[in-house]
């Protein structure tokens, strides 16, 4: 509501002063960058300052990144991630861009509307809360998909979260509640292109697959960089849904699973404050590194 | 919305400088939050003193903050009840079950924020001194905190976990000593004898797999299985040899024959591999239990409040033992403890509510669903059993021997061996794996897993 306060009193003021709408859009930025730095950068700071020290303080050098490497969970941890990214990126990139051409296709007709909210719905529920249902709907004794479990030959929740399924389990549950948001997101962007290209294409005689093939997709790219870089980032980071599977299944799936929990395992198991802020200051850089790449790559940032 | 944030900007007064001002709030929030970071949690030491045994913490008036599982909430509410003078505050947590560590967790970031210890806490599991003690979290009780006249009730051994070089740091909440219990109506309604030997237990397994398919001897699903079957069996899985010493060896004789017994019965499916408390079991097995090898919290927690067993089904038996074996033993799932914390400010009122916890027939002999810790208090627990009725026989004598048989070489370590067997042999059970082919790739797990908490690990 900080926004709305700088406000010009009168004409005159308006004059001396910057402009209402520019000085709104610093109030915007402002509280946005107290909010960053407080949650982001104090604490990545707060976390380079351990990952290179140790209990005492002292300057160690690369030794916790060394520890963090050399511990039993840390390479099936990278690979766990590693397979569960390609699920989740191909998969929404994939759903996503599909869905949302799909719900521009059916813009004119009603159930667009109904379409649109009922993709976004699962994103309303906290992250946690969308995981929970997905262990009730995982479990052949009280889903109510259970029917579908026991086509597949899944009689028992043991079955179906066998170490294997883990990566498509969780790409499920996360495409379920972060896809919404991103399908939103295209649409709207897919209502920015101009409807002269499009009825171009159309006398051309472009079909619906020409269309979003050549001018749709490529007119969406940058938008389809901007969700693989936060979705990457996002995937990296991949906590809640094994951290919960873990606790539903009493530890049979899911401990120990991602580089997020080996680091919390750090942190509070094994009390090493300092190899688990190593681990995430790895996955700071990995991030950092794979939107740049993104970034350059794609020309995220050229003018139009 | 659009019309409302209107309606403000007509209303609001001209705040010129407001962007300093944010700039200015942006400041003093960072050097807050470094203060904060940079505080390396000094904690105030003002008032503090030595005494039994441990530094304590300036006392004051104020709430006694109690954390308990939802089983022992009970606990605290009858106190608060009989103690309406002293301000409770009562919190309840996961109990630490299954191993999820949140005590620790929790404690790890109160250490390093200097507040917000609670006062006393009950864990379900045993091992919680491996770490509280290192963290400075729990205080000594037997320097003159409680009388030694007091420590004197508890059963020989109940506290062995809660004592670290002659210091003792918890008290044990309940014994869970394993029994075998038993379907009295169906094993007389079949004519079978129940097993005293495991050789015994598994001729009978493999009988009723073709007599009454669909019964179950046992199940072997849960985190805590190789603590009823293996422990049991001797198996030197958790030898713990020191502070941070242990021993691991899960090929031995001791071992393998209790694990191919495993695998043979749950072939012939006559042993679960499902936890007893999945959903699973509820609706599929828990109607088809012949009988269970499992802790003595078995018959009120599991076959009274979860199965909803009828009354006078039910009965006790002695664990079986192999016919090798001279000396009896029996395995042991948890039996809580209770920890004081050395932060408290709230000593005595603290002091008071653990020994009464503990000790007292109010609640552990009349309401408490395990089997209690200490001795005077269990004889009114097993009184209270027998005149309750759910039991088809007397469950006094098995349940008094077995308290004593608990294999002492499976040790407390601070890697939790339940969340070990779950990650590591659970997966493959349910993929059809043998247990007797997994227990190379479980010691390997446990070695791992003790290492990542500094133990040196023998194999």
């Amino acid at each position: 509501m900080t926004a709305v306060t700088p406000n010009a009193g009168s004409a005159g003021a308006r004059a001396r002063r910057a402009p209402r709408r520019v000085r709104s859009g610093y109030a915007f930025v402002g509280s946005y960058v107290v909010l960053l730095l407080a949650f982001g950068i104090v604490p990545t700071v707060y976390a380079v300052y351990f990952a290179f020290t140790d209990t005492g303080a002292r300057f160690v050098g690369l030794s916790n990144f060394a520890t963090a490497a050399r511990d039993f969970r840390y390479l099936p941890a990278i690979e766990h991630v590693a397979l569960y990214l390609v699920f989740w990126l191909v998969s929404l990139v994939v759903f996503v861009v599909g869905l949302s051409l799909l719900l521009h296709r059916l813009a004119a007709r009603g159930v667009n509307r109904a379409l649109r909210f009922l993709y976004y719905l699962p994103g309303a529920l906290a992250g946690a809360a969308s995981v929970m249902v997905w262990l009730f709907l995982l479990d052949p004794a009280v889903s109510p998909a259970a029917f579908l479990l026991h086509a597949l030959g899944y009689q028992t929740f043991g079955e179906v979260i066998a170490p294997g399924h883990l990566p498509v389990l969780f790409a499920m549950i996360a495409f379920w509640t972060g896809a919404g948001g991103w399908i939103v997101v295209m649409y709207g962007a897919l209502n920015n292109i101009s409807t002269d290209i499009l009825e171009a294409a159309r006398i051309d005689g472009a079909g619906a697959w020409q269309t979003a093939r050549r001018i749709q997709i490529p007119l969406l790219r940058k938008w389809i960089v901007y969700m693989a870089i936060l979705a990457f980032a996002g995937g990296t980071q991949l906590f809640v849904e094994p951290q919960l599977l873990s606790q539903a299944s009493v530890g049979v799936a899911g401990r120990d699973y991602s580089l997020n929990q080996l680091s919390y395992d750090f942190a509070f198991q094994n009390n090493d404050v300092n190899t688990a802020a190593a681990i995430s200051v790895e996955l700071l850089l990995v991030g950092l590194i794979v939107a740049a790449l993104f970034v350059a790559r794609s020309g995220f940032f050229d003018a139009d | 919305m659009k019309l409302r944030i209107n309606a403000a900007v007509a209303a609001s007064p001209p705040r010129p400088r407001r962007g300093r001002a944010a700039l200015l709030t942006a400041g003093a929030v960072l050097s807050l939050v470094a203060a904060a970071a940079c505080g390396n949690g000094s904690t105030s030491t003002g008032g503090s003193a030595e005494k039994d045994g441990f530094k304590q913490a300036a006392q004051s008036e104020g709430a006694l903050t109690v954390w308990v599982d939802s089983t022992r909430l009970a606990a605290a509410q009858l106190y608060q009840k009989q103690n309406p003078g002293v301000k409770m505050d009562i919190v309840t947590y996961d109990g630490d079950s299954n191993g999820s560590n949140y005590l620790q967790t929790k404690v790890s970031l109160f250490n390093r924020t200097g507040s917000g210890w609670p006062d006393v806490v009950f864990s379900s599991q045993n091992n919680e001194t491996s770490w509280a003690v290192q963290s400075g979290f729990t205080a000594p009780l037997n320097k003159g905190l409680i009388p030694q006249g007091t420590l004197d009730g508890w059963a020989t051994g109940a506290n062995a976990p809660c004592t670290v070089d002659g210091t003792l740091y918890c008290l044990r909440n309940d014994l869970s000593q394993t029994v075998l219990w038993y379907d009295a109506t169906l094993m007389k309604q079949w004519g079978y004898q129940v097993p005293a030997t495991w050789e015994q237990y598994q001729a009978l397994g493999e009988k009723v797999a073709t007599e009454h398919p669909g019964y179950l001897m046992g199940a072997a699903g849960d985190t805590f299985t190789p603590e009823i079957y293996l422990w049991a069996s001797k198996c030197g899985a958790n030898q713990i040899t020191g502070p941070k010493a242990v021993t691991v060896n899960t090929t031995s004789a001791d071992c393998t024959r209790m694990a191919s017994l495993l695998d043979t019965l749950i072939k012939n499916k006559t042993m679960s591999t499902s936890s007893v408390f999945s959903s699973d079991f509820d609706k599929n097995e828990a109607g088809k239990v012949l009988m269970m090898p499992g802790p003595s919290w078995y018959g009120g927690a599991l076959f009274q409040g979860t199965f909803k067993t009828a009354k006078g089904r039910i009965a006790v038996a002695p664990m079986p033992q192999w016919s090798a074996d001279s000396a009896p033993s029996v395995g042991n799932v948890g039996g809580g403890t209770w920890l004081l914390s050395a932060h408290s400010a709230h000593l005595k009122a603290a002091t008071a509510f653990l020994t009464w916890v503990t000790t007292s027939d109010d609640y552990q002999g009349k309401v408490a669903p395990g089997y209690p810790a200490v001795t005077a208090a269990a004889k009114t627990w097993l009184a209270n059993q027998a005149s309750s009725g759910y039991y088809a026989n007397d469950i006094t004598a098995p349940l008094t021997a077995a308290a004593g048989q608990v294999w002492s070489g499976w040790g407390y370590g601070q890697f939790s061996q339940e969340a070990v067997w779950a990650a590591t042999v659970t997966p493959g059970m349910t993929a059809g794996k043998s247990i007797v082919s997994m227990l190379p790739a479980w010691q390997t797990a446990i070695a791992n897993y003790a290492q990542a908490d500094g133990y040196k690990v023998t194999q």
